[in-house]
């Protein structure tokens, strides 16, 4: 891994960091880096997996963001982990620090008019240390390429809709954690094969320590601790949402290369059975799929919650 | 720059000092003295800057600084120094408000004057005794006065608590000097300048800043209770708008409460969150014209702050979600609404299910946990909130299913079937569930087999399988742990008299209603049952949950119920 771009100077004592890996995304980008700067992300951090697409061009010329690029294995590097976690170790400690990629935006509750140091403050001065946003995919109605996504345009314009209460919710012994699976993804790619559907549940918001480290993607940290986002004698703790833009037109052409790659979790199980349904064409939409609307309405559906944050 | 009036601020500071510095110049160009008070362990080049950006103010003294540690005696030394300053350097001032740095004003600050001028002698603080009080932290009311506190609460929790135990176990009691009663109160008040130098310059006060400087959290206790040594005029509240959330922390106010605190009619409200600009822009103009400007009126506010906190101790019942997922049995309610499930009704009556739906006006399912499918109402293949009728999925985690499908479904009932041939995993779930109606006619399974075209050593073989699972479920059911409301009939007792279990799971189901049934669906042929039962038990087989069906001679109404509705007066 070698820095094109080493910004990290410019990081301040209370700057909140935001750490993502990708690989050819260039078109994502500039909505990305707007949604989470509007937000009150200070300073970005890339790591670029040999993009041939003007990723790694257009992210070099940011001024908020620092940039390190490799041609290594993703498998190998633990999916990208191992990359974002010697970042972490160097830049992050102290610092409020979201983890995504750059198909997932946070929402939170009050996310409209409080922008994302309000959460962070709120959390340090509650002595929390870790937000729970789980990942919510979502999708247009009718086939996904039927309408093309546009450099810079908000996805969840075209990707509006959600499945609302399907979710396989349990515990996960060994770390604490829960564990989450369901939504359009369990109910179109694997029905025959729940338990291999994608884990939805993300700590993606951490205050960071030199000594924290994500285990499998942004799903589960040690120490153990961090996982405990959920309460478990009744109430509700806050927690949030990571809208997923995955299912755009993009996405066919995604899934055909990363199968090709193989670089993916579990032999890119997921990627294979997303490319066999969608052979068939697929429409995610069904008739009791959710608009969406705003963080209020996830949070009526249960999806996310305000905790004791009012 | 007005004259200075009877009305002065001790702000005790210690973060977002620029913000202080605004609130300060806002009260002191409006000719109320400030004293302000920063935490000695702010940075020196902080507290110069504030000291500078207030330069101008001649109404505006700094005092000593203490390190205000929360829960310690520091707070209380800072606020005695600051107010001693107020009442020596501003001789016109008659009431000394406390607040902090994180205060801010909601009403025009001649309002507040004009309300204290109305009230010249009465002393605002609340001071409530010990044993009134609801929200202490740590369970400690009495003991705050009665124990040594050495170790911090923050930092030191282990040592804390173990100190307090050892304590307790050895009945270690303080002595309470001058036998005074302690009370407790929020910190924040206003008291007039007889009351604070009477407590300030009294004889006993080098007795009691002894004694409160070992109490926990003095800053709660020590005005609160030497006001009522001094003051005939207590008026048991703070002007201070300020809610603690469950762990004892200030709630914090945003930009979107500007409304809500506007209508509270309160004069000063903390904390504000110090990049709440718009609070900040509205509140410290002088274009915040007058409200109604009556009494206080928190109302709306409390209500908020308290829903907020009871979504964090008991949440929503029947959710589980990525930050609700309770222990079993903490679950305030295993599901969200009532639900009904029929165990051999359908088997029992023809059309059942959409005689059902059209009496009760409820979503009647066939049976959710059938092994191929998930029988949607009307056959749907996907129902409320996306669920698929996936077998797999369902069978992966019917809990989810089950909670998910009543959670998404709310407002609107939910009646489903249930078998001995279905997925049995939620028998225990639904039987600890005080939401679910569970009502079975015992070996109605067997209408089915009687009515097959099997051979009949399958037959049996099925009999005996089925059977079994049904007594495991209605062991189940008959548990002294059981929740739900279980009603359960063998088939011979449920087919003499249908209706009259029919009346009551309906009218439970819709209370409102409350009308007798005159129509029943109709039972199914039962005729030749009886020598069925006959001949498993020939073919060594114990048919044992129907109850008793003679063999050969049918029961009465079979004949008679044949095409014709059943009907009831």
């Amino acid at each position: 891994m070698t820095a094109v771009a080493n910004r990290t100077g410019a990081i301040r004592g209370d700057s909140i960091l935001l750490l993502s890996t990708l690989r050819n995304e260039r078109i994502r980008l500039p909505y990305f880096l707007r949604y989470y700067r509007d937000l009150g992300v200070n300073h970005f951090l890339f790591v670029d997996n040999g993009s041939d697409d003007g990723s790694r061009e257009y992210l070099q010329s940011q001024p908020d963001v620092s940039l390190w690029t490799t041609t290594a294995s993703y498998k190998k590097s633990r999916f990208g982990m191992d990359w974002i976690t010697s970042l972490q170790r160097r830049y992050c400690h102290g610092h409020w620090t979201l983890t995504v990629d750059v198909d997932e935006f946070l929402v939170y509750p009050f996310c409209e008019t409080r922008p994302l140091r309000a959460l962070t403050d709120w959390l340090d001065t509650s002595g929390i240390r870790s937000f729970s946003a789980m990942i919510l995919d979502m999708y247009p109605k009718g086939q996904m390429d039927a309408q093309p996504y546009r450099e810079g345009q908000d996805p969840f314009e075209i990707a509006q809709w959600f499945d609302s209460c399907n979710y396989s919710v349990q515990r996960n012994a060994g770390l604490g954690n829960l564990w989450l699976q369901g939504g359009p993804r369990a109910r179109m790619f694997f029905p025959d094969d729940p338990e291999m559907a994608p884990a939805l549940n993300k700590i993606p918001l951490v205050k960071w320590n030199r000594a924290y480290a994500y285990v499998s993607s942004t799903h589960m940290l040690l120490p153990r601790g961090l996982n405990l986002v959920f309460d478990e004698w009744g109430g509700e703790k806050a927690s949030g949402c990571l809208l997923h833009a995955k299912f755009l037109d993009t996405f066919a052409a995604k899934a055909e290369e990363e199968m090709a790659r193989g670089q993916h979790y579990a032999n890119s199980t997921e990627y294979r059975a997303y490319r066999d349904g969608l052979k068939s064409q697929p429409d995610l939409w069904c008739k009791w799929s959710e608009k969406y609307i705003n963080w209020r309405q996830l949070e009526i559906l249960g999806l996310m919650s305000k905790g004791n944050w009012a | 720059m007005t004259q200075n009036g009877t009305l002065g601020f001790v702000m005790l500071c210690h973060t977002a000092l620029h913000r202080a510095a605004e609130t300060a110049r806002h009260w002191a160009e409006r000719g109320c003295p400030v004293v302000i008070h920063v935490d000695k362990r702010v940075q020196k080049w902080s507290y110069d800057t504030l000291h500078a950006d207030l330069a101008d103010l001649p109404n505006v003294r700094f005092s000593d600084r203490f390190a205000c540690e929360w829960g310690t005696w520091g707070i209380v030394a800072a606020t005695q120094a600051a107010t001693e300053v107020m009442l020596a350097d501003f001789p016109s001032v008659r009431h000394v408000y406390l607040s902090s740095g994180s205060c801010m004003p909601l009403r025009p600050v001649k309002e507040l004057i004009a309300y204290l001028d109305e009230r010249p002698r009465t002393d605002f603080i609340e001071s409530v005794t010990t044993e009134e009080v609801g929200w202490t932290i740590g369970g400690l009311n009495m003991e705050r006065f009665t124990l040594r506190f050495p170790f911090s609460w923050r930092t030191q929790r282990w040592l804390f608590d173990r100190y307090v135990k050892l304590q307790r176990a050895v009945n270690f009691q303080r002595t309470i000097p001058n036998g005074i009663v302690p009370h407790l109160g929020s910190q924040w008040w206003c008291l007039t300048r007889q009351t604070l130098s009477a407590i300030l310059q009294g004889p006993e006060r080098q007795t009691y800043d002894t004694y409160f400087r070992r109490v926990w959290i003095p800053d709660e206790s020590y005005f609160q209770t030497l006001v009522r040594q001094v003051s005939s005029n207590v008026e048991s509240r703070s002007l201070t708008l300020s809610k603690f959330d469950f762990q004892g922390k200030p709630h914090i106010f945003y930009d979107d409460h500007l409304q809500l605190l506007r209508r509270s009619d309160c004069f000063v409200a903390r904390k504000i969150w110090p990049q709440a600009n718009k609070l900040y822009s509205t509140f410290l103009s002088d274009d915040a014209t007058a409200q109604a400007g009556g009494e206080p009126n928190p109302g709306k506010i409390d209500r908020l702050f308290s829903k907020a906190v009871e979504r964090r101790v008991k949440g929503r019942a029947g959710l589980y979600m990525q930050s609700r997922f309770p222990n079993e049995h903490w679950e305030n309610g295993r599901t969200s609404a009532p639900y009904s499930v029929f165990q051999g009704f359908s088997e029992v009556f023809e059309g059942f299910e959409s005689w059902l739906g059209k009496v009760t006006g409820t979503r009647v399912h066939g049976h959710l946990f059938a092994p191929d499918r998930v029988e949607f109402a009307g056959g749907e293949s996907v129902f409320n909130g996306a669920i698929p009728d996936n077998a797999k999925l369902r069978d992966y985690n019917p809990k989810s299913f089950l909670s998910n499908l009543i959670w998404a479904t709310r407002g609107e009932r939910q009646c489903f079937q249930f078998g001995p041939g279905d997925n049995q995993a939620l028998n225990w779930f639904m039987s600890l569930d005080a939401n679910a109606q569970i009502s079975v006619i015992s070996g109605a399974w067997a209408l089915p087999l009687f009515k097959s075209n099997l051979n009949f050593s399958d037959i049996r073989r099925e009999a005996a399988r089925l059977q079994k699972i049904e007594l495991e479920h209605l062991a189940v059911l008959r548990h002294s742990a059981t929740k739900a409301r279980v009603r359960i009939w063998t088939l011979a007792e449920f087919v003499e008299n249908p209706m009259e279990p029919l009346q009551t799971i309906v009218d439970e189901i819709s209370p409102r209603s409350l009308r007798r049934l005159t129509e029943a669906p109709r039972l199914t042929d039962l005729t030749g049952f009886g020598q069925f039962l006959q001949n498993l038990r020939n073919q060594g087989m114990q048919p044992v949950l129907m109850g008793d069906f003679p063999a050969g001679d049918d029961l009465r109404q079979a004949e008679t119920r044949r095409g014709r509705p059943y009907l009831v007066k």
